[in-house]
């Protein structure tokens, strides 16, 4: 009888000491997640300045979308998510491949090299790529040297071409970062699977296709699903790169949305509305991804 | 014979390969050498497009201390990021700890909650918790700073999934042995788990020290930005001066590229580490 009630003592004793320990880490994230999200939805149907904030139901809403700047900020932003996110996950799983090969030498060299863009701060290559791609920048000089042009084409200054430089930037920083997912799922992979593949007579590409893309989907999805939500969320980019010029061709989501609140007159109703936008986009193609990912065959 | 002829080929049939990853390599290494070279050449010979090391490092650091408040921007971001590494691998690890060691349904429940917050956007909070921290007399402070950083799912995961690994029977023994519960994490856990604390310290230093936005919102006084900021205020001036620039990137990135080069191994496990 003494034994088992102080047995449970003992139970109810660890019981208390593992929500302790979680105790911190979820108030935390409960009160700086959580509950500001709470908040910025409140208030995304107020609108008003200084202490004088009435409700004005959803009338932040109906003007985000006849927002000429914020959709042109939605549309850049999907731009990149679409043309970006492709090119360089598929870049990231050819060089894992390679790099996987048993027979290279110097992968410890090429693997350093691939992946060293991850050690600068997004501001940091942002100011880089704007030099390089600066009129009087690297890339012109060297064209102009090359006499593919005849003057230094103004990159930034122009749309289209402002568009790419944040691209070919953003593939630069974060390929070698998804890239070491895929070594990581690669390395899960016994390298006999591959041997037998190539005793059958499977080529590089058959193999890739048949054994890499199948057995790194779990990855594939992740990764796809973070580029995803860090694309949705440039900021640094935008504000560095090309200051989301020319006359905000280039301008992200999140840009737009730290301006309506601390530029000029701030509007924190209207850019919570705005930010709630992006939480609900991020979350429905979360949600897509994770679905899609679930369909085991 | 045959062997080495047949590694030969091997290493023939590997000649696209090499290239390949030779341009890429160089691609992904050159704007570093080139803000290295940048740093240390003056702006008529930047805009000429000279590619070697030059002999303004000097001046150009001269005039990046002379405008922009240099070793106060460094000295704001050691503190900022290594509180912020420190409250963090602490409070994390304990909860991955309390989460793993002690599951039952009910915390299962609540860390399927938890991780909704990874879909929470930053600019999404970024508003409520400026005026949450500017009524509680937060801004410019170093609290301001590492509050909402120090708890993230990405992080209780990692120890989470790391803390599978640690044998139950440890646990067991050292309950026998009249430890408590939390002598066990402090005493046992801790020491075991070493290499995961190393992983999820280079993460969260690389993540906090390369912050912008949100100390972009409350670092509202010119004196308590960071390096990532004053980098950032260089290139708003009226004259660009490309060397000065590219003194101020060279400084914000040597902390991290030191972090990058000797612990690059714990790096790509940081990365990682929430997801095995």
């Amino acid at each position: 009888m003494e034994q088992k009630k102080k047995g449970m003592t003992l139970i109810a004793k660890q019981k208390a000491a593992g929500w302790a320990f979680l105790t911190p880490a979820t108030l935390m994230i409960a009160v700086m997640s959580f509950y500001p999200m709470i908040r910025a939805f409140i208030l995304s149907l107020q609108t008003g300045k200084g202490a004088n904030y009435r409700f004005t139901g959803f009338s932040n809403y109906a003007r985000m979308f006849q927002d000429r700047v914020f959709l042109r900020s939605v549309g850049n932003t999907f731009f990149y998510l679409a043309i970006q996110v492709p090119i360089m996950l598929v870049l990231a799983i050819l060089l894992a491949q390679l790099l996987n090969n048993r027979d290279l030498r110097f992968k410890g060299l090429f693997r350093t090299c691939v992946f060293l863009p991850c050690a600068t701060s997004l501001v940091s290559y942002a100011i880089i790529f704007r030099f390089l791609f600066a009129q009087d920048g690297l890339v012109n000089n060297a064209l102009v040297k090359l006499g593919l042009l005849d003057q230094g084409f103004n990159f930034l200054g122009t749309a289209w071409s402002a568009k790419m430089v944040i691209i070919i930037a953003l593939v630069w920083r974060w390929t070698g970062y998804n890239m070491v997912f895929y070594l990581a799922g690669l390395q899960n992979i016994e390298y006999s699977v591959y041997e037998a593949a190539k005793i059958d007579g499977a080529n590089g590409w058959k193999t890739f296709w048949g054994i890499t893309v199948p057995l790194l989907k779990p990855t594939i999805i992740m990764t796809f699903i973070m580029s995803i939500n860090g694309t949705l969320q440039l900021f640094d980019e935008s504000v560095n790169l090309t200051n989301g010029g020319p006359a905000n061709a280039t301008i992200t989501m999140s840009h737009y949305i730290y301006n309506t609140c601390f530029l000029r007159a701030p509007n924190f109703g209207y850019g919570s509305a705005m930010a709630f936008f992006v939480f609900i986009i991020v979350a429905i193609l979360a949600f897509i991804n994770l679905k899609v990912g679930d369909t085991r065959d | 014979m045959t062997e080495k002829k047949n590694k030969s080929m091997i290493q023939r049939r590997l000649i696209p390969t090499y290239i390949f990853l030779t341009i890429f390599s160089i691609i992904s290494v050159f704007p570093f050498l080139w803000m290295i070279s940048a740093a240390t050449n003056n702006y008529i010979d930047i805009s000429k497009g000279r590619l070697m090391p030059g002999a303004f490092a000097a001046e150009n650091f001269r005039n990046l201390v002379s405008q922009q408040p240099l070793a106060r921007a460094m000295t704001n971001s050691f503190v900022y990021a290594i509180s912020v590494t420190i409250i963090c691998l602490f409070i994390c690890s304990l909860a991955g700890y309390g989460f793993e060691v002690y599951h039952d349904k009910w915390k299962d429940k609540l860390f399927s909650i938890l991780l909704l917050a990874m879909m929470v956007p930053q600019v999404a909070t970024m508003i409520p918790l400026f005026q949450m921290f500017s009524k509680a007399k937060l801004l410019n402070t170093t609290i301001g700073f590492f509050l909402p950083m120090i708890s993230t799912p990405f992080m209780i995961m990692m120890f989470r999934q790391n803390a599978r690994a640690f044998p139950i029977d440890i646990i067991e023994a050292a309950r026998i042995d009249g430890l408590n519960e939390i002598q066990i994490f402090f005493r046992m856990f801790f020491p075991t788990m070493r290499s995961t604390y190393a992983a999820a310290a280079v993460i969260t230093f690389m993540n906090s020290w390369n912050a912008y936005l949100w100390p972009k919102v409350i670092m509202t006084d010119g004196k308590s930005l960071n390096m990532v900021m004053l980098i950032a205020n260089t290139i708003g001036g009226y004259k660009i001066d490309y060397g000065m620039i590219m003194m101020g990137v060279l400084f914000c990135s040597i902390p991290t590229m030191i972090v990058f080069f000797v612990l690059q191994k714990q790096f790509a496990e940081g990365i990682t580490g929430a997801v095995k």
